[in-house]
């Protein structure tokens, strides 16, 4: 019901973190009515009038030691029970035999795709800047490297966010189960440029992305012909 | 537990010594003078980030529009009213710096801690009068520099407030040259005023309290000033230590966060918010204290939990020191370590829930006046709940994934900093003017303030937290360059015209104070009818401040005590038969 706010999920783990999203969303929101309810009630309750005096106490250590242990029992459970969530972004990255290497500059995203031979430093290696274009539904591996400063990759449409570090190459995926085209803004300030640092993703159905590579390569493909089934509507959505 | 001093007793007398012009405005030693001198200059600063937040807002809201009243400003900063995005990653980086380094710090620490801590301690003044007015005058300089950065070439530092490296450390990277390392020497500097303070005020707690003052009967906001001070003490050397690396990569050509000379970008982000993490309780924790100054005065009634609420505060400080990785989730930091830093940060969530309870036990079966500073104290108790209950998103790793660096991020710190320590110092200000001033503000124009601020900060800030949800990202010069962001620019609007709103109310606040100055009610000494010892001085107190040395006979929180028949019981007030303690 709260999806009027949060964008189109269209990866595989962004149902789990939209998932952890509502969840966090729900108690906050009860905590946050149970507060601001209780107050007002009390300021009208309690308010001055003529004659009144109020209750004399300092306290009671019953209910200090529950409302301490309440909300550090949710805070940690809830703590706990996302970690799984995050090593299955973050750090059991799965296997892929797509990977992209992403290298961010002032004020571009450049994609290097390794080819038909799938190694990168070889004659087929090829950059295109701010464009991206993967397969759907299958797992992508982007190996984030930068030249200058720190940008960050972001896709909301993919929940997913990763800073990149100049010196560093960090190793993210994604799964992108809609076809489309989605846009890659930078998330970190990285100079006068950085508002309008803008990639674009492009997801394709396989028969497009095969078609797409036939495009790009075409030695390799007269080489190895195996994808007949070229579908020239495409799956695009703009 | 006690500590006994000599308080007021060589000024026993407590007459004005005529120290002239100079010493008494300018020059002062006294703890009253130097917390009006760090007032009024946060004041005038928070006009300027104030401005520049005004102007951030109608270049998101109307993107690339002349803005109204700026065509003052000279190139190449504005453009005829037209900002250029060089300066909108200034301004940004500026209203940040500004706001915390310049008005809050100085506001809740500054002025408030060098008014109170002396006053409701019983003390005559601070432990090293010399040193605090040094404090002062050392943070002079720094203001100079860093609002003086915007004329040199280059413009004022764009990286940030947090300054992120390599994009800080290297000219080429921003264009900001001279800028930059002004914002950084004015940040070292400012940090050696900050240190003074902490010393002092350290200092002057340990050993100044009155007679009968003990640690369990100290006011709750002498009580957060204190862990303050112990936090700006050891903050400060850190942050200070990582500007002067920053300098000597941008002016020694050294690499410590230049990996192409084997430094490591990172290292920047882990000193600065290992000091920056403590920074975020510097500026809450008193806020906090005066919330809980405020409410059992006009609930008239005890603070409910007071250890509960000591015990918070230290275990806040405490936790401060090991939850600055949460910032750094998506830094590449390593992931493992993401968790462990998401756990420390969901625990440091519960001392806060503590307080607010507490602050709830305190209003239920009181006798709750709805006066202008209990106004605030009550905004910000509602207000800051927000800011709490949102950090609990950005603390869970993989939300954090999607809303980091968005504008949920600029929401929450919004409704720390503004409704959070900003709300409370409009209350501290309202509660304590007619001790600072010796006259008492304007109650009406104090009501229509504080409800055309809250009214209008909500309707201005909470949006935010929904166009980040949206993905909105923080930091951007115009954001209608993106399609995804197309649907909620009128949210941009709407908010744009919300702050604008509530940056007008501002004016009446400005208007109160200053018409209060000089035509005020003249104010007794014990307006609110409050227990704490600065209520026993003259109003305002004069050099000394006790006309006679006070002995402290119980808590500061005794309201409605069936011990008296009137509602409130002083501090100095001897019940134990012989002649009562004072007035």
């Amino acid at each position: 019901m709260l999806n009027w706010w949060l964008p189109e999920n269209v990866s595989t783990y962004g149902a789990d973190i939209d998932g952890l999203f509502h969840l966090v969303y729900w108690i906050t929101m009860a905590a946050w009515v149970l507060v601001q309810v209780t107050m007002i009630a009390f300021l009208v309750m309690y308010r001055n009038r003529p004659g009144r005096r109020a209750t004399y106490t300092h306290g009671n250590n019953g209910l200090e030691i529950m409302w301490t242990i309440i909300p550090a029992l949710i805070v940690v459970w809830l703590g706990f029970r996302s970690v799984e969530t995050w090593n299955k972004i973050k750090i059991d990255l799965p296997e892929s035999e797509h990977v992209i290497e992403v290298t961010a500059k002032q004020f571009n995203w450049e994609m290097l795709y390794p080819g038909p031979d799938g190694e990168f430093d070889t004659d087929d290696d090829k950059m295109i800047e701010n464009d991206l274009r993967v397969p759907v539904n299958k797992p992508i591996i982007l190996n984030l490297k930068s030249k200058d400063v720190i940008h960050s990759f972001f896709v909301p449409q993919l929940r997913m966010k990763q800073d990149v570090m100049p010196g560093r190459t960090i190793r993210s995926w994604f799964e992108a189960t809609k076809a489309g085209t989605y846009e890659i803004p930078c998330a970190e300030l990285c100079g006068f440029g950085h508002s309008g640092m803008l990639g674009y993703l492009t997801v394709l159905e396989q028969a497009d992305y095969d078609a797409w590579l036939a495009e790009q390569w075409p030695a390799a493909q007269a080489q190895a012909p195996e994808n007949d089934e070229v579908d020239p509507e495409g799956g695009r959505i703009g | 537990m006690t500590a006994h001093a000599p308080t007021a007793d060589a000024h026993a007398h407590a007459e004005h010594h005529d120290l002239g012009f100079v010493r008494t405005y300018l020059f002062s030693t006294d703890h009253k003078m130097i917390g009006r001198q760090f007032l009024f200059m946060s004041l005038f600063m928070m006009i300027i980030g104030g401005g520049l937040a005004l102007m951030i807002r109608w270049q998101l809201a109307w993107p690339e529009t002349q803005i109204p009243l700026t065509r003052w400003i000279p190139e190449p900063m504005m453009y005829d009213g037209f900002m250029p995005p060089e300066f909108y990653n200034a301004a940004v980086t500026m209203h940040a710096t500004i706001m915390v380094f310049f008005v809050v710090m100085p506001l809740l620490v500054g002025c408030f801690g060098n008014f109170l801590i002396p006053l409701m301690i019983g003390a005559g003044d601070m432990a090293f009068p010399l040193l605090n007015m040094l404090s002062f005058w050392v943070s002079v300089p720094a203001g100079i520099m860093m609002v003086g950065s915007f004329w040199v070439e280059g413009g004022a530092a764009a990286a940030g407030w947090t300054g992120y490296a390599p994009l800080s450390t290297v000219p080429e990277y921003t264009g900001v040259g001279m800028g930059q390392n002004l914002w950084a020497l004015s940040l070292i500097v400012l940090g050696a005023s900050s240190l003074m303070g902490a010393v002092n005020y350290i200092t002057t707690i340990i050993n100044m309290r009155a007679p009968g003052m003990t640690w369990f009967r100290m006011p709750l906001v002498v009580w957060s000033l204190f862990i303050t001070a112990i936090l700006l003490l050891l903050a400060l050397p850190v942050l200070t230590a990582g500007l002067g690396l920053m300098l000597f990569d941008r002016m020694a050509g050294t690499s410590f966060f230049l990996p192409a000379g084997g430094g490591e970008p990172l290292l920047w982000q882990h000193i600065f918010w290992f000091f920056g993490h403590p920074e975020v309780y510097i500026m809450i924790l008193p806020a906090m204290g005066i919330a809980s100054e405020i409410m059992p005065v006009f609930a008239r009634k005890p603070i409910f939990g007071y250890h509960a609420m000591v015990f918070s505060i230290i275990s806040i400080a405490f936790l401060s020191w090991i939850v600055w990785g949460h910032h750094m989730f998506q830094s590449g930091m390593n992931f493992t370590l993401g968790t462990s830093f998401m756990i420390t940060t969901m625990v440091i969530a519960v001392p806060s829930a503590i307080k607010t309870f507490n602050w709830l036990g305190t209003l239920w079966g009181g006798n709750i006046h709805f006066k202008v500073p209990m106004l605030w104290a009550l905004g910000f108790i509602s207000t800051f709940v927000v800011g709490g209950l949102s950090g609990i998103y950005m603390a869970n790793t993989p939300i954090d994934i999607f809303i980091h660096d968005t504008y949920f991020i600029v929401a929450h710190i919004h409704y720390v900093l503004f409704g959070g320590s900003i709300f409370a110092m409009f209350g501290a200000v309202t509660f304590w003017f007619p001790k600072m001033f010796g006259r008492m503000m304007n109650p009406t124009m104090g009501q229509i303030h504080f409800w055309g601020t809250f009214i209008f900060y909500n309707i201005g800030f909470f949006p935010m937290h929904i166009i980040g949800v949206g993905g909105h990202m923080r930091r951007i010069y115009n954001p209608t360059q993106y399609e995804f962001l197309e649907p909620m620019q009128w949210w941009n609007v709407f908010i744009t015209r919300g702050v604008l709103i509530m940056g007008a109310f501002q004016l009446v606040f400005a208007i109160n104070l200053f018409y209060s100055l000089y035509f005020g009610k003249k104010a007794d000494r014990n307006p609110w009818q409050s227990n704490t010892l600065e209520w026993e001085c003259p109003s305002p107190p004069g050099h000394g401040n006790f006309e006679t040395p006070v002995t402290v006979h119980r808590g500061p929180y005794e309201y409605s005590s069936p011990e008296v028949e009137e509602d409130f019981l002083p501090q100095t007030r001897d019940l134990s038969g012989a002649t009562g303690g004072s007035h």
